[in-house]
């Protein structure tokens, strides 16, 4: 039985994702807990040259075709479940994202391989390979072994820092050529559209006050606008808010959204799910708003209350303008 | 267009998580399902489809308990058939890889031109329902799905990518398609329209038995996350709350 460890590395128009280092960190910790090798796999079309962020890999396995220039699902789940099925892997590692979870189901049902998702992060005891992951929106863990021979996990952020994952250096790059059929493709990419360019980007701003579902309605947004400019700062959200159409997708923080670094973040009624925190890579203050005091967000803000965003609010934004102008 | 939407219902986060006696599970005793959102976001794409192209709208869902209500919602809402499959064990709880047998028994010899279901449910821990059917049916799966139009007997997704790029994908149809969000917010439905599909509506029954739903990894613990460094919390009234944090962004120069 192979020891090794498959990561499934994650481009984006010529970049290689985040996710694709916080998975070459989880991947490096097992294969070296397994003594296997850790290898990638990377698909692509004149994208060699990638592997030379992939340092932490012992090997990199590189598909070329026109077809995979680019992510679609059906392309790479072809290409990814022959490749596993020839010669399968101890673990694959997909990334929990766009990309990853379009593919992994279809592998998993078509090679008959056992399946775990949202794993934030991976042990060896005794030999044996072990995943916790997260899910009910972080508020419960689950924990077990990957079951022999091969096991599909993906990784969400969250477990390792990418920085573990990124090494200089290229490792032994092979190249194979698409093992599987590759016209006839039930998915095609017409094109990409870029982000609307907000009157505001929430990454430049260093104070940010966040508004979840606690807000409640559309007119409140209103408040926390006055506060954001009293503060020198703007108005960012999570999903619910931008779903409903309430704010821009510009605002939008988190896994779909943008990923923010403020001095000040201020999550008003906004629980703390991953795929919302996962948009905050960095912060200096963070106070939390939310009358749930077991909200994941008091988890990960420094300070918090459990009063109502909607009294709070007008109180607090009298109370800063004072404090401004005494 | 025939669109067949699945509806997953979920545990209500709002109410606090609990593990079972085995540890291994959610305690289901109390627990109050809902409709999973996205699902609720996919029906209401099927339902601007609908309106857009003609055709019908299906609501199927496994019948965890309570699902009655939100299949009146549905027919209310603008669906022509909800339909529940009634089978064994899914009151306790089914995990995404049997839930995908279970609708692929119902659906396989179904005609239709799109399912379109929620791309991820909060419960879910081994994949989703939507690329696991779409893989059992054999069936071109996109995930993350914002938009949807047609175009020359296909559809044209919009797809997110983090930092709000779009991907517009061009799809083979029949498919499977995981929507992230609809195009509009869900549309509501006033109480009274739903108690009169309550009176005229008919909620079709299917029997599917016992699947083989092999593929998710097995759950040897799962518990509740100890908080490790949780927040100092601030006491008091709005007026206390307002003055600490003022005083916590003098501290910190932010003001």
């Amino acid at each position: 039985m192979s020891q090794d460890i498959w990561v499934v590395v994650e481009a984006l128009r010529g970049d290689v994702s985040e996710i694709s280092y916080t998975m070459l960190a989880a991947g490096r910790a097992l294969a070296d807990g397994l003594g296997g090798k850790l290898i990638v796999l990377l698909l692509g079309h004149k994208a060699e040259a990638m592997a030379s962020t992939l340092g932490a890999a012992d090997e990199v396995h590189y598909v070329e075709h026109a077809s995979l220039a680019e992510f679609t699902p059906d392309a790479y789940q072809r290409v990814i479940a022959r490749l596993i099925k020839e010669d399968p892997p101890r673990a694959a590692l997909f990334g929990h994202s766009s990309m990853g979870m379009d593919v992994v189901c279809s592998i998993g049902i078509r090679l008959g391989a056992p399946l775990i998702t949202y794993c934030q992060t991976l042990d060896v005891e005794d030999g044996v390979p072990r995943y916790i992951s997260l899910t009910c929106g972080g508020k419960v863990l689950a924990g077990g072994e990957l079951p022999a021979p091969t096991c599909l996990v993906t990784i969400v952020p969250g477990g390792y820092k990418p920085e573990d994952g990124k090494k200089e250096g290229a490792p032994e790059v092979t190249q194979f050529a698409p093992p599987a059929v590759l016209d006839d493709l039930k998915v095609n990419l017409k094109g990409y559209i870029e982000p609307e360019v907000g009157e505001v980007d929430v990454t430049k701003e260093a104070i940010l006050v966040s508004v979840g579902r606690g807000i409640q309605q559309q007119d409140n947004l209103k408040l926390a606008e006055e506060l954001a400019s009293a503060m020198g700062g703007a108005v960012s959200a999570s999903r619910p808010i931008v779903d409903q159409g309430w704010l821009p997708t510009s605002r939008l923080i988190g896994k779909s959204g943008m990923s923010v670094k403020p001095r000040l973040y201020l999550p008003l009624g906004i629980s703390g799910a991953p795929e919302h925190m996962e948009g905050v890579t960095d912060f200096e203050t963070m106070i939390a708003i939310n009358t749930d005091e077991r909200a994941p967000i008091f988890d990960i803000a420094q300070y918090g209350a459990t009063v109502d965003v909607l009294d709070l609010l007008p109180v607090l934004i009298e109370k800063v303008k004072d404090a401004k102008s005494g | 267009m025939h669109i067949i939407v699945l509806i997953k219902f979920v545990p209500d986060l709002v109410e606090e998580m609990e593990i079972d006696d085995s540890r291994t599970a959610l305690d289901r005793t109390f627990m109050r399902l809902i409709p999973s959102e996205q699902d609720e976001h996919a029906l209401e794409q099927a339902l601007l489809l609908n309106e857009r192209l003609g055709g019908t709208v299906s609501v199927v869902t496994l019948d965890t308990g309570d699902v009655d209500e939100t299949l009146f919602t549905a027919v209310a809402s603008g669906a022509d058939r909800v339909i529940k499959i009634i089978g064994e064990g899914f009151e306790a709880g089914i995990n995404n890889h049997a839930a995908s047998a279970v609708l692929y028994e119902a659906l396989k010899d179904v005609g239709f031109d799109l399912i379109l279901t929620g791309t991820q449910a909060v419960d879910d821990l081994d994949g989703s329902v939507g690329p696991l059917l779409a893989a059992r049916l054999d069936l071109p799966y996109v995930g993350y799905i914002t938009g949807i139009t047609q175009e020359d007997g296909k559809i044209v997704v919009r797809k997110e990518y983090p930092g709000g790029l779009i991907a517009e994908m061009e799809v083979s149809l029949p498919a499977v398609i995981g929507i992230q969000a609809a195009e509009e917010a869900p549309r509501y439905v006033v109480t009274s329209l739903v108690m009169e599909a309550m009176k005229t509506a008919t909620i079709e029954e299917l029997d599917v038995e016992a699947v083989d739903g092999s593929g998710a990894v097995g759950i040897e613990r799962m518990y509740l996350p100890e908080p490790s460094e949780r927040a100092e919390m601030i006491d008091g009234d709005v007026d206390q709350v307002a003055d600490a944090l003022v005083a916590l962004f003098q501290e910190r120069g932010l003001i």
